[in-house]
């Protein structure tokens, strides 16, 4: 079994990294607000109600209002951070996320918490594994979807210097700290293994689970490439298009529906381009109840399952 | 923008837009064989009043941060819209001749980024309030005195999202935002009280916290009284009913569902624009 997070070495809950990063922001810039839905506790923006309280606009639950305000706030000059559990906010809300936020083009951060299945066994009602296919085909968001507490300062601190919709999906559950060297610049894939026989293509809570997949495979005398997709819209298609071209296979891996999301995405675009065998890793749809642990290792979002999807790719290979 | 220095100026000189407003937009309709006339026209006397008697603004400076906003949530109203941005200078009238065509700036439903002047990008209904609502906070937060307007239609006050920001507005007594709910009484089909009633409107609007008035929605001096007026010691919000005629200004047009979205025949429209003077 292995657990989406490792039981040894440090890990972190990247919500805490959202959250200082966010005050620091707001303390250097009076146009930061932060608009919620009663999700003050699960945003971890309790520090920020009490040092910018003005600032902290809580419209109780009530998600289509709530991203509405985000919209009208930016309309009046402010940096508005709309911060709810993200199957509320890209589920309740979706028609405001199209109308007010990417039709209308309004300069409103969203940061969707304890995504992907965080929830667990609190069950499908509030996984948030649809939101990948939900926001892709809106195109002016930009989606990014940190692994780490690097990326997700990194994410926030670019999301509140960019002119335009961003969301951010963050989880609440502990990852390690990546240590990458390549720099988080959105839009451009990291790289966390090279390899030539296959490429694992994984974003937020399965990179670290891609990256001992790798490791598993070298011991067999596989080379496999990670890199971590943290932007999702736009897709890195240069990155994408190199580990077609030099590894022939490919693997995804996303904790989020197998359609429609970072595998449908690099499908897509492989299929046009330069076609390889694609292997998906995520959920097949509406889950049964489960623990996040017992749910990853069931659908494969394990180290020894994306060493399998890995397997089956090259064994497809043209 | 300047403004005629008497009310009587500046209610004749609302009226003379209005007239305007109700004879281009029934051009517009015809000529493309597409609109909203009916909804059109129970507005018009409202955006009449408010682009030509109330709103504090600049056509030249469509971002000015310190300009009172507008937010259409009726959206599917666009010949009243777009007739009083274009007399309003935000762009020039001739482009009213493009309406609903292949690549206009004006289409069906208002885009921000097509045209200045267009707050919000409307047209699914009960999302102009939410937004206006923010706005309005953010005046508030930042200490500025500029004004928020939304005009809802009537049947939009059906969306659940206009009582999510009737909650919130009246919670945080957002007392520089007005809503004006244009109370003709029709929705697409039929009347509202057949559909799913509103009842009375004004009653709900108190009991969550606004301030309500009622007003004759086509009385450019009383509009221009209670839109006009300064919050001043106001501490809620405003809820201004305005009772209006669906199709007000056309005989036949008037109080029948069927001009919701109707397009008037050559007759139809020769006999609309003599009684449009």
């Amino acid at each position: 079994m292995n657990a989406p997070a490792p039981d040894t070495g440090a890990t972190f809950d990247c919500r805490k990294a959202w959250a200082a990063t966010i005050e620091a922001l707001a303390a250097a810039d009076e146009r930061i607000v932060v608009v919620v839905n009663d999700s003050i506790g699960s945003s971890n923006l309790g520090g920020f109600r009490d040092t910018f309280p003005d600032r902290t606009v809580n419209v109780g639950i009530a998600e289509q209002n709530m991203v509405g305000v985000g919209a009208g706030l930016a309309n009046a000059g402010f940096i508005p951070f709309v911060s709810a559990a993200s199957c509320f906010l890209t589920g309740r809300a979706l028609e405001q996320l199209k109308a007010d936020i990417a039709y209308s083009g309004y300069n409103v951060k969203l940061v969707g918490q304890s995504s992907g299945i965080a929830y667990g066994e609190l069950g499908a009602t509030h996984h948030s594994i649809e939101d990948f296919a939900w926001l892709r085909v809106l195109g002016p968001i930009t989606v990014i979807v940190p692994a780490d507490p690097f990326e997700t300062a990194e994410a926030v601190k670019w999301a509140a210097a960019h002119d335009g919709p961003v969301y951010i999906r963050l989880s609440r559950m502990p990852v390690p700290d990546l240590g990458l060297a390549d720099p988080f610049v959105p839009g451009k894939a990291r790289r966390v293994r090279d390899g030539s026989d296959v490429t694992i293509i994984a974003n937020g809570t399965t990179v670290h689970l891609a990256a001992q997949a790798a490791d598993a495979l070298g011991a067999e005398g596989v080379s496999a490439r990670v890199l971590d997709m943290h932007t999702l819209t736009p897709l890195d298609e240069d990155a994408v298009l190199a580990a077609a071209t030099e590894t022939g296979a490919l693997v995804t891996v996303e904790e989020a529906h197998v359609k429609g999301g970072l595998g449908g995405a690099v499908a897509e675009f492989t299929a046009a381009t330069r076609p390889v065998p694609v292997e998906r890793v995520g959920f097949p749809g509406f889950l049964p109840t489960g623990t996040v642990a017992y749910l990853f290792e069931e659908n494969g979002l394990s180290r020894d399952g994306i060493a399998a999807a890995a397997r089956r790719a090259m064994s497809r290979k043209i | 923008m300047t403004r005629p220095e008497t009310r009587d100026e500046t209610v004749a000189l609302i009226r003379d837009k209005a007239l305007w407003m109700r004879r281009r937009a029934m051009q517009m309709v015809v000529t493309k064989g597409l609109g909203h006339i009916g909804g059109d026209y129970s507005a018009t006397d409202i955006l009449a009043t408010l682009f030509f008697g109330v709103l504090n603004y600049d056509p030249a400076r469509p971002d000015w941060p310190d300009r009172d906003r507008f937010i259409m949530s009726k959206g599917h109203a666009t010949g009243v819209l777009y007739t009083a941005l274009a007399q309003a200078g935000y762009w020039p009238q001739d482009w009213l001749d493009t309406y609903m065509g292949n690549h206009s700036k004006l289409n069906g439903h208002p885009n921000r980024q097509y045209l200045p002047g267009v707050e919000a990008n409307t047209g699914p209904l009960g999302h102009g309030f939410p937004i206006a609502l923010g706005i309005a906070i953010g005046g508030q937060i930042a200490g500025k005195d500029f004004r928020t307007y939304v005009l809802t239609g009537d049947g939009e006050q059906q969306e659940g999202s206009n009582w999510e920001a009737a909650m919130t507005a009246g919670y945080r007594k957002v007392a520089n935002l007005t809503l004006i709910v244009d109370r003709n009484h029709l929705q697409q089909g039929q009347s509202t009280e057949e559909t799913t009633g509103l009842g009375d409107v004004g009653e709900k609007y108190r009991a969550f916290g606004f301030e309500v008035v009622e007003v004759d929605g086509h009385d450019h001096a009383a509009l221009l009284d209670v839109l006009g007026a300064p919050v001043g010691a106001r501490e809620k919000p405003l809820c201004v009913i305005a009772n209006t005629v669906k199709g007000k200004g056309v005989s036949f047009m008037e109080n029948v569902a069927k001009w919701h979205h109707g397009v008037p025949s050559p007759a139809q429209y020769e006999q609309a624009m003599k009684e449009l003077v």
